[in-house]
């Protein structure tokens, strides 16, 4: 039988090069599924990543895609976006190459608020390199670079998008890929900078360092730190310690940027001149 | 079109579930995660739909697997 | 209007305006830039002209930002071009070598001032030939041209624009301080008499499209994302599929194909001027502002009965290794003038091979070298 799937990928690249159990693969398969529920055209589809294992994503689709260098496949994704308005962009990110070596580029491309979708792949790790501390790495939690564990505060990206300008922000893990899949659907369908943050278990990397050495154990536990609005709202301090509100933040319309520049595109040509 | 060498076929009168055993990584996530038991591992950690009969068909098996490695059909009546 | 005026289009430049008119007859529509001196007017000019011609301008976060738009506008159909000087160009190098692995078709203008780090903003320099070359990490091919003359700098930006889309590499156009700012008349030509080069697309269906196997002059074929070629590009080391591939034989076959496709055609890229060289004795060897004075030196030394000529390097990467090989055979010395500690000048010994003798003639405290100094140069070498 022919799946969904099947009909998306890079058959040759397969199996992936991902660790048993990795979360890259379920997010590849729930991006994959929204896309599919969009009907889109694919040959107008474009998938942008930077670097890392979550990155190689890229690679095993069938659509234009570039594994970008890391942190920057959002100035690249702006840069094809500007040049054919008729493409669609999906950006891929890990946690690291999105929100330490990329985040300038995260805030401003949600300042500008183009028309792209980006959605970070968080493992709370750097899993490419084999287990460094990120900026997403929860305070105390361990890393090959946090041998006694980690001093630095998490960002919390969903805030960040928000505060800097996106028009669509949400969460989700690999626990719940439905719910997951029909927020990467509306985010995928918005109009302007959409953000879906994929919290995700990386076992080999993050595991190993933080006694999850199994993709189930990692699940369990993201399942057990992913909570509702509602079930936040009645949680203590000390109990949000550690927890992540799933599901979605922000939902607005704001002028995109390639909107606006088509207004200045009018605005010129109308003033004229040629020096 | 994809050609799965060792994709492993189970099937009752109402559901389908196929194991592609190359691509499976012996995670374990299906098997864990499987809100009605259906499946138990092989010597290898592999998915086998020991208990099919009880499978609801949530898919949640298919959409969690990382692998793209196990996939679930209805069977409808007349295909029989 | 006479008629002349009406004919010719001839307009007081500055060397940065001249930039943004080559560009913009070369067919660029995008850029993607960040501010700073002495390159900032091209972003300006940019800002300005592109979107009445429907083009898209942008200012990113930085620079290496911008090096990425345009990268990503090259490879959904836009000719793109970027602006920046020495602290811009070190942050621009990452995606630089990204461009030059993927052969994406851009130019980097690199508006020279005096460095390391934020050295002399105002002042010029050309202390960045050899980052031109080798700036971002690897073996990678590069084209890197450098005008004297503000209607150098238009007719170099238009060729800068062909070659990256002729032969699909990154190239680098480096000015300094000094034309950059300079007015000079130029005459600007009209787009039917120009040569514009567009980028080979390919002729096959999208079902047989290999994107990185190349004709065989070296270049593949490119399709625009979007044109229903579906493709993958990486930065890793890749197979004609654009995959990424550890197969050594693949590997190997690959980088040389990078280096061949641009050192086969040397003949077409190189381009240079000789005054004076036909009897020559003495070799000057220039480019850039200090070419300026070069010329003039030779005048001088012509007046005083010196046999001097001037090779004045307008292509410096791929380095003309031939033509000076040849000039080393037929001249006693050769003198390099440069704003730096010596760079050019050691690819001038390395294809002198020892038939002459080279002699390096540096400036670096941010004034232009003049024509004297160089006359005083030649006189002093000559009595030793
Ligand atoms: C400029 C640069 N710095 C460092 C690296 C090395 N590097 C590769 S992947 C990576 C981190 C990846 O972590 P993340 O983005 O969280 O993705 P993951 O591998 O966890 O999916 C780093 C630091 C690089 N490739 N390029
Ligand atoms: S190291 Fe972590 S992120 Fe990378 S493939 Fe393995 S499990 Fe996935
Ligand atoms: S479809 Fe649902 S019930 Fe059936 S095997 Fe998969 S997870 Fe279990
Ligand atoms: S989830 Fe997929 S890879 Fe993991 S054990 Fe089940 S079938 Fe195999």
């Amino acid at each position: 039988m022919k799946t969904v799937i099947d009909d998306y990928i890079r058959e040759e690249m397969f199996p992936h090069m991902w660790c048993p159990g990795c979360g890259n693969g379920i997010v590849l398969g729930a991006i994959i599924r929204a896309i599919d529920d969009l009907k889109w055209d694919r040959d107008k589809i474009v998938m942008i990543s930077g670097i890392g294992c979550s990155s190689r994503i890229t690679g095993y689709v069938d659509f234009c895609s570039m594994n970008t260098t890391h942190g920057r496949a959002l100035p690249f994704a702006t840069g094809i976006k500007m040049a054919n308005l008729d493409l669609k962009v999906v950006v891929v990110m890990g946690d690291g190459d999105c929100s330490a070596i990329g985040g300038n580029h995260f805030i401003h491309a949600a300042r500008r608020n183009i028309d792209l979708t980006a959605i970070i792949i968080n493992n709370m790790i750097y899993g490419m390199t084999g287990g460094q501390y990120s900026p997403l790495t929860p305070t105390g939690r361990f890393g090959t670079t946090a041998p006694y564990g980690n001093i630095d505060q998490a960002f919390d990206l969903t805030s960040l998008a928000m505060a800097a300008g996106a028009s669509y922000v949400a969460r989700g893990t690999v626990y719940h890929v439905r719910q997951s899949i029909s927020l990467m659907k509306k985010a995928l369908d918005k109009k302007g900078f959409s953000v879906v943050e994929m919290i995700s278990d990386c076992p080999i990397s993050f595991g190993k360092m933080n006694k999850m050495r199994t993709a189930v154990e990692m699940l369990k536990w993201i399942k057990d730190i992913a909570v509702s609005k509602k079930a936040w709202e009645n949680l203590s301090v000390e109990e949000r310690k550690e927890k992540f509100v799933i599901g979605e933040f922000l939902d607005i319309d704001r002028p995109e940027y390639n909107e606006r520049y088509n207004e200045i595109i009018k605005k010129a040509q109308k003033m004229g001149g040629n020096e | 079109m994809k050609q799965k060498k060792l994709v492993e076929i189970y099937q009752n009168n109402s559901v389908k579930i196929s194991v592609d055993r190359e691509w499976c990584k012996a995670c374990g996530i299906c098997i864990e995660f499987c809100p009605k038991d259906v499946l138990i591992p092989d010597n290898q950690g592999k998915p086998i739909p020991e208990n099919i009969d009880a499978c609801i068909k949530c898919n949640l098996c298919e959409l969690r697997c990382p692998d793209f490695a196990i996939t679930v059909e209805g069977v409808k009546e007349k295909d029989e | 209007m006479n008629n002349l005026k009406k004919e010719k289009n001839i307009k007081l430049l500055q060397g940065n305006e001249a930039c943004v008119e080559g560009a913009i007859l070369a067919g660029v529509r995008f850029f993607a830039g960040y501010p700073i001196t002495p390159s900032t007017e091209i972003a300006e000019g940019m800002a300005r002209r592109l979107p009445r011609l429907g083009g898209k301008f942008i200012q990113m976060e930085d620079e290496i930002a911008s090096m990425a738009a345009v990268i990503g506008a090259s490879i959904a159909g836009l000719k793109s071009l970027t602006a920046t000087s020495g602290p811009g160009f070190c942050l621009k190098q990452e995606n630089i070598g990204f461009a030059a692995i993927n052969e994406i078709p851009c130019v980097v203008v690199d508006v020279q001032r005096g460095g390391p780090s934020t050295g002399l903003p105002t002042k010029p320099s050309q202390g960045d030939m050899m980052q031109a070359r080798w700036g971002t990490h690897g073996d990678h091919p590069i084209i890197a041209l450098a005008p004297s003359t503000v209607n150098e700098i238009l007719t170099l930006t238009i060729k800068a624009v062909n070659f990256s889309e002729k032969y699909r590499t990154p190239v680098i156009l480096l000015l300094d301080e000094v034309i950059a700012h300079m007015r000079e008349k130029v005459e600007i030509p009209t787009q039917k008499d120009i040569e514009v080069i567009d980028r080979k697309k390919p002729t096959v269906p999208p079902e047989e499209y290999l994107p990185f196997k190349p004709d065989s002059d070296g270049v593949p074929p490119m399709a625009n994302f979007g044109e229903g070629y579906r493709y993958h590009i990486t930065g890793l080391i890749h197979n004609y599929k654009g995959l990424p591939t550890s197969n050594s034989q693949e590997i190997d076959a690959f980088i040389r194909r990078l280096h061949n496709k641009i050192q086969k055609n040397v003949k077409d890229i190189i381009i240079n001027e000789k005054y004076f060289l036909d009897d020559a004795k003495i070799a000057l060897i220039a480019y850039g502002s200090v070419a300026r004075a070069a010329e003039r030196t030779v005048k001088l030394a012509r007046e005083e009965e010196l046999k001097v000529g001037l090779l004045k390097l307008l292509t410096i990467w791929p380095f003309p290794f031939e033509e000076v090989n040849r000039l080393a055979q037929q001249v006693d010395l050769i003198i390099v003038p440069e704003m730096n500690l010596g760079q050019m000048v050691l690819e001038v010994e390395r294809a002198a091979q020892g038939r002459c003798r080279v002699v390096s003639y540096s400036r670096v405290d941010g004034e232009l070298i003049n024509p004297i100094e160089i006359l005083g140069k030649i006189q002093e070498e000559i009595s030793k």
